[in-house]
Order: structure tokens, then sequence, then C-alpha cells
């Protein structure tokens, strides 16, 4: 799929993030002065190892950053241009921004279609219920579990509830943290082609993910993350071609590999229960 | 048998009362994590104010609505004044502060109304009507419909509305229903706003009949806490099941327990819904209807 290419970018990026500086409780400086760009009508991928602020940086801007204590010191994003100052979370969805949270998030004893509706929260009934009947359109797997308590789906299902959700409010961008994990490898390539999808149906996708072969084949321009700044970027062809992302995630170099061992996956969940 | 018959329906009639203050519980209690000591004051106060609204020529249905929506508004400004305020403090503080909130609210209802019993002025009073050589007090038949009644309409909202769907969202994931435009500060107004509603058709139902309006009103929403916990402090279900279980217990304790084992008593009744409640949460300490942290990925 090499012969991905991002179409002719527009003035104004739909997103871009100048310079971010994130601290969390006022000491912990996670963010080091990230930039980055979505341009309109694109899927970027963005990578790095665990601990790099990917999250931190979605969440700078999707408004969640004060339920975790965290705080933009430095730089500013920006929506068609415009620079976000404290709009709050909700105020961010109707901007036209919806994300998906790591490990899915479902409101797990509601079913399918309550997980969907809430989705759409922000919007009038009518535009929520054709939003609804798009969804099911393109999840029709989704339709025919409307009435399943969405806890009890597989991994699958439940990344494609979780993407439907946040789909409800016809975002123009979605923040996708980590749609793999935890999958096994044949839903990842479902997950795949459910980000051509969404980008295919008109939506921009800032795609966080630790799978960078996956991430790196549905892409177009990416970028890679360590410790708090971007530390690589480019067209994805090339990056796949770049010598140490090949080296440190896509595995090209023995005993590399982005993830290095799953002990070390627990000890930095723990340690961000801790901090959050 | 008529003698049991009656108890049935003293206790389901007490029993509703209870299940309409334990919603109010449950529905703080899963908005925001705090067991709301302050719900006795809500339904004193919203008593009160029915009471003003009818001594003010009111008529009755009318002066319920409006008290329901002037005690809403003060769960609201509770909940905007007060523990708003409380955000990121441990959980702990706020029960505390809701128990000096219904202090407050106590005395704000002695100075408004002073301490002498009022007579609530409902259509009911103390009419009865015999069925079968039954006698049924009218006001037990009206507690049960209109509870009834307003649990089915709270219970129909929780499940099919925009907002019922999003209260069960944030209580289940708060970060979650944030991220898609459900702002908590809003559920938790709201929830304290339901609060002051169910407090008012409570607190109504109380009172009316030969009971009066005074400040021991308020003790009856303590009385429904056992209730709570033993259903399930984060279940609706629960709620209900646990009012009219205790309701029930504690009028067949009352008429059976009292006369047959004098030994153990004149007041055992008001000690058995604890008892009972102790003895629920040996085998499930999550209540009978709670849930015991059930969760995937």
């Amino acid at each position: 799929m090499s012969d991905l290419a991002a179409p002719p970018a527009p003035a104004t990026p739909l997103l871009a993030v100048r310079n971010l500086e994130v601290v969390y409780s006022d000491v912990i400086l996670v963010l080091r002065g990230v930039s980055l760009t979505v341009p309109a009508r694109s899927i970027v991928a963005l990578l790095g190892a665990n601990g790099a602020g990917k999250t931190t940086l979605l969440r700078a801007i999707s408004g969640l950053l004060p339920i975790h204590r965290g705080r933009i010191t430095k730089g500013r994003v920006e929506v068609d241009g415009e620079a976000l100052g404290s709009e709050t979370a909700p105020e961010i969805v109707k901007r036209g921004i919806a994300q998906v949270m790591e490990g899915r998030r479902l409101f797990t004893e509601l079913t399918v279609e309550e997980n969907l509706r809430v989705g759409g929260f922000t919007r009038a009934t009518a535009p929520a219920r054709e939003a609804l009947e798009r969804i099911y359109e393109m999840f029709p797997k989704l339709a025919e579990r409307r009435r399943a308590i969405s806890g009890y789906l597989s991994g699958g299902e439940q990344q494609m509830v979780a993407i439907g959700r946040a789909l409800m409010s016809s975002p123009r961008l979605l923040l996708l943290d980590e749609p793999s994990l935890g999958l096994a490898p044949k839903i990842v390539d479902q997950v795949r082609a459910i980000v051509q999808d969404v980008y295919d149906h008109g939506t921009s996708v800032l795609l966080v993910e630790q799978n960078a072969a996956m991430a790196l084949s549905v892409a177009h321009y990416g970028y890679v993350m360590e410790h708090g700044k971007v530390v690589r970027d480019g067209v994805t062809a090339e990056l796949r071609e770049d010598q140490d992302v090949r080296d440190s995630y896509l595995g090209g170099h023995v005993g590399g590999g982005a993830r290095r061992s799953f002990r070390e996956v627990k000890t930095y969940r723990r340690k961000k229960r801790w901090s959050a | 048998m008529t003698d049991f018959a009656q108890y049935l329906l003293a206790g389901l009639a007490l029993g509703s009362v209870y299940s309409l203050i334990c919603l109010a519980f449950v529905v703080v209690y899963r908005a925001t994590g705090v067991v709301n000591f302050s719900q006795g004051g809500l339904v004193v106060f919203g008593a009160y104010a029915t009471y003003q609204l009818i001594a003010w020529r009111v008529p009755f249905v009318l002066a319920v609505a409006l008290a329901a929506l002037v005690t809403a508004a003060v769960g609201m400004l509770i909940e905007r004044l007060v523990l708003r305020r409380l955000v990121g403090q441990p959980v702990f503080a706020s029960i505390l502060i809701t128990l000096g909130v219904l202090f407050v609210l106590e005395q704000l209802c002695t100075t408004l109304w002073g301490y002498n019993l009022r007579i609530l002025g409902d259509p009911w009073g103390v009419r009865t009507l015999a069925l079968a050589g039954v006698t049924i007090k009218v006001v037990d038949l009206w507690t049960i419909a209109a509870s009834a009644a307003a649990l089915i309409g709270f219970f129909l909202g929780f499940r099919y509305s925009r907002l019922g769907i999003a209260m069960r969202a944030a209580a289940s994931d708060p970060e979650a229903a944030l991220a898609h435009g459900v702002s908590p500060q809003m559920i938790q107004g709201i929830a304290w706003g339901m609060a002051g509603i169910l407090a008012v058709v409570a607190g109504v139902f109380i009172a009316s009949g030969s009971r009066g309006v005074d400040l021991t009103v308020s003790a009856v929403a303590l009385r429904a806490f056992p209730a709570a916990i033993l259903g399930g402090l984060d279940s609706t279900e629960g709620a209900v099941a646990g009012g009219l279980i205790v309701g029930l217990v504690e009028v067949m304790s009352a008429a059976y327990l009292t006369p047959n084992a004098p030994w153990l008593g004149s007041n055992v009744h008001v000690v058995i819904p604890y008892i009972l409640m102790i003895a629920v949460m040996l085998v499930r300490p999550y209540g009978l209807f709670g849930t015991a942290e059930v969760r995937r990925a």
C-alpha cells in the first residue's frame, strides 16, 4: 500500500499542535514542545513507545487534561487555524473532534445502542438518529447486536462500538488511541480496515499506535515520539524505509520491536495508574 | 386475615415512601459517589414547602409540583455551591459536608415554620374506606399509586431518555462520558435536582393524613438508609426492592413481633431494618442488587 499519498494539504490544517508543553500535577513534565499537524482529509500516525506522551497529547487536544490534573504550560492547539483556549471536552466534541480512548472504555453495562447514543449526546435528536443509522450501515454487526450488553462483546466488536460511538458526533477528526491493543492479529487487520473506512467516509484520523506496521500501512504521514518530543516525522513510505524506525518500531532488528517485554507494559500501566 | 391485609397495605405504603427516598440516595450516589445524608433535609423542606403553598390556597397538585420545582432548585444549589467545591477532595469530606447541609436545612425549616406540627392540608386527610371488611386508609392507596407512578416515570427516563442513558454512562465511566460531551458537573447537578423532586413526593406522603409536618419528617430519610444499603447503593432496582422490604418488615414486626415478644421492647420495629441490613451485608456486602465490580478489560 505504499502508493497511498496524502492529498495536497490546504493552507490551514484541520489540527495543528504547536510547541506544546504539558505538565501533570504542576511537576511532571510530559510533553516537551511537541508540534504536529493533521491536514484535512488525511490519516496521520503517531508512533512511540509507552510513556512517550502520546496519550497526553490526545488529552491535550480533546480537553481531558484537567481531570488528570494536567495543564498546558506552553504552546497551543489549533483547530482550523483557531487556537483552543479554555474549551471543555464537550465543546471540543462540538468543534468536530472525537476521541476513542485507549482500552476502548465502553460503558460496559449499557447496551451497544446505548453506548452509541451517548456518543451523540451533544447533538439534537434528529441528527443523532440519522448518525445512528449511518453507524449501523457502516457496521452491520453492531446493528445485529444493538441490544447486547456491550461488556459481553468480543474485543474486536467492542472496538467497533468504541469507534462507532465516537463517530456519532460526525467528527471531522477522529483521535484513535491504540485501537489494536490487546486484539488478535486477524482483528487488527479488521481495525485497520475500519480506519481506512472512516477515512473514506470523510473523517480525518490521528492514529496513535504501538503497532507501527499497522499504523504505517494505513496512514499518509507519521510522527515518532520519544520522551515527550517528536523525534522524527515524514510521509509513511519514507518512515517505513527509515533504519531507526525499522529497528525500534517495526521489529527489523533482532531484539528490537516496539513492545520489548510484557513486563514493561505492565509496570508502565501501574505507573500510569499511580500518576493519574 | 383482615388485620394482615391492613398491615400489608400499610407496609407497602411505608415501603413505597422509603423506595422514593432510597432512589434519591442511589441517584446521587451513582452520579457523585457521595452518600447524601442531607436527603432528610430535602424531604422535610419539601413537605413544609408544600404545606406553605397549600396554606396560600394553591391547589394541592399544583402545590406539590411547585414545591418539587423549588426543592429541586435547592438540591441543585447545594450541589453547585457546596459539593462542587469539594471536587478532588476525599469523598469522605463530601459525605460529612452533607451531614452539615442536613443541619442547615433543618434549621432553615424551623426558622421559617417553627417547631409546631402543621397539618399539611392534603385532600385525603384521615378518610378511610371499607373493602371486603378491611378498613383502608385512602391516603395509603394514593401513596402506593403515586409512588409507583413516580418510580415508573424515573425508571423509564433512566432506561430510554437521552439524559437517563447519559447518567448511566457517566456512572459507568465518567471520563469516557466526558470525552463524548457528557459533563459530570451537569450530571451531578441533575442528580441533586432529582433527589429534590423525589424528596418532595416522599415528604408529601409522609406528612399527609393524620401525620402532619414537623422536623421529625426528616428522620424518615435516615430510616430509609438501611433500605438503600440493603438493596445496594448503586442499584436503582435495589432501591425500590430495599424500600419495600424494609417498609413491610417494619410494619409487620411492629404488628406481630411486639405483642408476641414483649421482651423485645415496644420499638423493635425501628431496629429490625438495621438488623436486616447487617444480615444481608454479611452475605452480600454490596447489597441485594448492588454490583460487585464486574468488568472486562
